[in-house]
């Protein structure tokens, strides 16, 4: 088991360099250089050769490129992430002050997806094709057309319409005010998770009607297990894992996803964050928040992986 | 004698043919009816998709006013009327023709990208599942790290890298789809090439080109229609949430996602009916989409019935 885990982690490192391989790449190669990225076309051609020189040289892009490269790496490694391009703070101090919001967020959002998802989707395979199993079957099958940046507008108008609600203005972390802090976070958190509990209902729903046709759940109902007792303690345990895989691919469109919820509720959490540095074009912010981004993308699937040997003692990888 | 041999095989032949091709017709008009019968919500969501592509196609008819240009100053934020079916947005251009024209370029992003990536996705997929080898080991590293990144994510940095307009939102979204192409193909691929009638191909010198176009392709295409028509859906919203975002095909051309991350960008608090229709127009397109890629499932992969 630990020898798997140490095995796994190990893997992960050369995922974690590819990732900024491609977005130094993507940033260095493509058409198009840095400054008519930041600046326009014309914002360029309005720069002297002074500021030019200036400017490129402030970003370390004077260099050659392998050296650049290498100077990303250094300051991945000391975590110096360098300076936004137009305002005060450093690319850390946008993490620190910005990262816990969206990671409670995610968090809550998954949590709520269970709570919401597992119990329609178990009822639904109990009783199929009942009403529950049409209501449920057609719920989610709804909000996997809704685009959840307009669920959240819709919310947000609502809210403002009835109770002259107000977007919040600035963070309010969870140990400083934790009421304050749960208004901020509740939209975002409650759209991502209906999102989400849409499929994992699906799945949980799918993956139950697979199991409950498994011999061992016969002999559990001919011994005479009343019904709860054998989804509950025989059949769910099987059924559960692929709805654990699922959360954690799922926690990478929920990544994904809160960039665009967070815009829609005005929330100040990191996916804003990242949105801003795109529209201002901040060349050194995008660069590092997007590594971010993919470093907990390739993290979860890591500890989905390591879950699984740990929740089946069937997986023993060697 | 032999030239008199030869019209009497070739002429059965043909009216066999023609009878055969009579016969497909039939049988192609008999499926349909039967697939409305069986799947009444595949039908009426397929009946949908040819009113939204014909609305898009045919959107200067279908539209009341100019998208762009025309822009009504008395009025202003107005509330859905006669003159305005669904109400004007903030510079007074009416939302309806908005979410017509809004559609002609939703729908073409989306076809095109689905076209693009998968297409290629699928090409890379065949290749790297009958090569096998260091390519496939290689192919597959490389194609884990692009899916490590979030989709949008990866979709606004290779439009900033690209700058912005209606093909490099297509590429960007594209790139994203590619992966999970692969992916399917590919192990569809890895099973179908176990088949003796590929390996009687390559045993008669058939090129790796010519099994892999000849042999192997055909087999997968059911799987990839499956995948193609739900990453329509998906895509539709891809495309919409880099409008919103203010990172998408450029203003001012109408896109459902522009016409609601516009107001928002503009700080002014949106009206009801510039939130809300847009919106609709989304959902009902992804729905329609969603919907059938389901059934046309159950129709060619009877085995994935129920899975989600």
């Amino acid at each position: 088991m630990h020898k798997y885990i140490l095995r796994r982690v190990l893997l992960a490192i050369p995922a974690l360099i590819g990732l900024t391989i491609i977005i130094f790449l993507v940033m260095r190669i493509l058409p198009g250089d840095v400054l008519t990225v930041m600046f326009g076309e014309e914002g360029t051609l309005q720069l002297s050769e002074d500021d030019r020189a200036r400017i490129i040289a402030s970003l370390g892009l004077d260099k050659p490129i392998y050296l650049q490269y290498v100077d990303w790496l250094q300051d991945i490694v000391t975590l110096k992430l360098g300076q936004s391009f137009w305002r005060s703070s450093s690319v850390m101090d946008l993490i620190r002050s910005r990262g816990p919001i969206t990671l409670e967020i995610a968090i809550v959002s998954v949590f709520l997806s269970w709570v919401l998802g597992l119990p329609v989707g178990i009822l639904a395979a109990m009783k199929r094709n009942s009403a529950l199993d049409y209501a449920g079957r057609f719920f989610s099958i709804l909000f996997l057309a809704i685009p959840n940046f307009w669920l959240g507008t819709i919310i947000v108008l609502v809210l403002v319409l009835t109770f002259q609600w107000k977007a919040p203005l600035e963070v309010v972390n969870i140990w400083e005010n934790p009421w304050q802090n749960l208004q901020i976070i509740w939209g975002p958190a409650l759209v991502l998770g209906l999102g989400q509990a849409a499929y994992v209902s699906r799945m949980a729903r799918s993956a139950l009607l697979e199991t409950i046709h498994e011999d061992y759940i016969r002999t559990a109902r001919a011994k005479g297990l009343a019904e709860s007792m054998v989804i509950a303690r025989h059949a769910l345990r099987n059924a559960i894992m692929p709805v654990i895989t699922l959360s954690g691919v799922l926690l990478g469109f929920l990544i994904g996803g809160s960039v665009a919820v967070e815009q829609a509720f005005g929330v100040p959490g990191l996916g804003r964050t990242l949105v801003f540095a795109f529209l201002e074009r901040d060349y050194v912010v995008i660069q590092n928040l997007v590594l971010l981004y993919g470093i907990i993308f390739v993290v979860t699937n890591l500890l989905v992986d390591i879950s699984y040997a740990w929740i089946d003692p069937r997986i023993r990888y060697s | 004698m032999a030239e008199a041999n030869r019209t009497t095989v070739v002429e059965p032949t043909g009216s066999v043919l023609e009878q055969q091709a009579q016969r497909r017709q039939e049988t192609t008009l008999q499926r349909v009816v039967g697939f409305c019968r069986r799947n009444p919500v595949g039908a009426a969501s397929g009946v949908a998709i040819i009113v939204i592509i014909a609305v898009a196609v045919f959107a200067p008819f279908v539209a009341t006013h100019d998208p762009i240009l025309d822009a009504d100053f008395r009025a202003l934020r107005a509330e859905p009327s006669g003159a305005h079916w669904l109400g004007t947005d903030d510079i007074g251009r009416d939302l309806y023709s908005r979410i017509i024209y809004g559609a002609r370029v939703s729908l073409f992003v989306a076809f095109m990208a689905v076209m693009v990536g998968d297409l290629l996705g699928a090409a890379w997929g065949v290749a790297t599942g009958y090569t096998g080898g260091r390519f496939d080991m290689y192919s597959q590293r490389f194609l884990e790290l692009m899916m490590s990144f979030p989709t949008l994510i990866l979709a606004m940095l290779l439009v900033l890298a690209m700058g912005a307009g209606v093909w490099t939102v297509i590429v960007a979204i594209s790139v994203t789809r590619v992966p999970l192409a692969v992916r399917v193909v590919r192990s569809v691929t890895l099973s179908v090439k176990e088949n003796a009638y590929v390996d009687a191909a390559q045993a008669i010198g058939a090129s790796g080109t010519r099994v892999m176009v000849q042999h192997i392709a055909p087999q997968c295409v059911a799987p990839w229609l499956v995948l193609a028509t739900a990453h329509l859906g998906s895509v539709i919203i891809l495309e919409a949430s880099l409008g919103f975002l203010g990172v998408g095909v450029p203003l001012p051309t109408a896109t459902w996602g522009n016409m609601l991350g516009g107001t928002a960008a503009a700080g002014l608090f949106p009206r009801w009916w510039m939130v809300l229709f847009p919106g609709l127009a989304i959902t009902i397109t992804v729905l329609a989409f969603n919907l059938f890629g389901d059934s046309i499932r159950d129709v060619l992969d009877p085995k994935l019935r129920g899975r989600t």
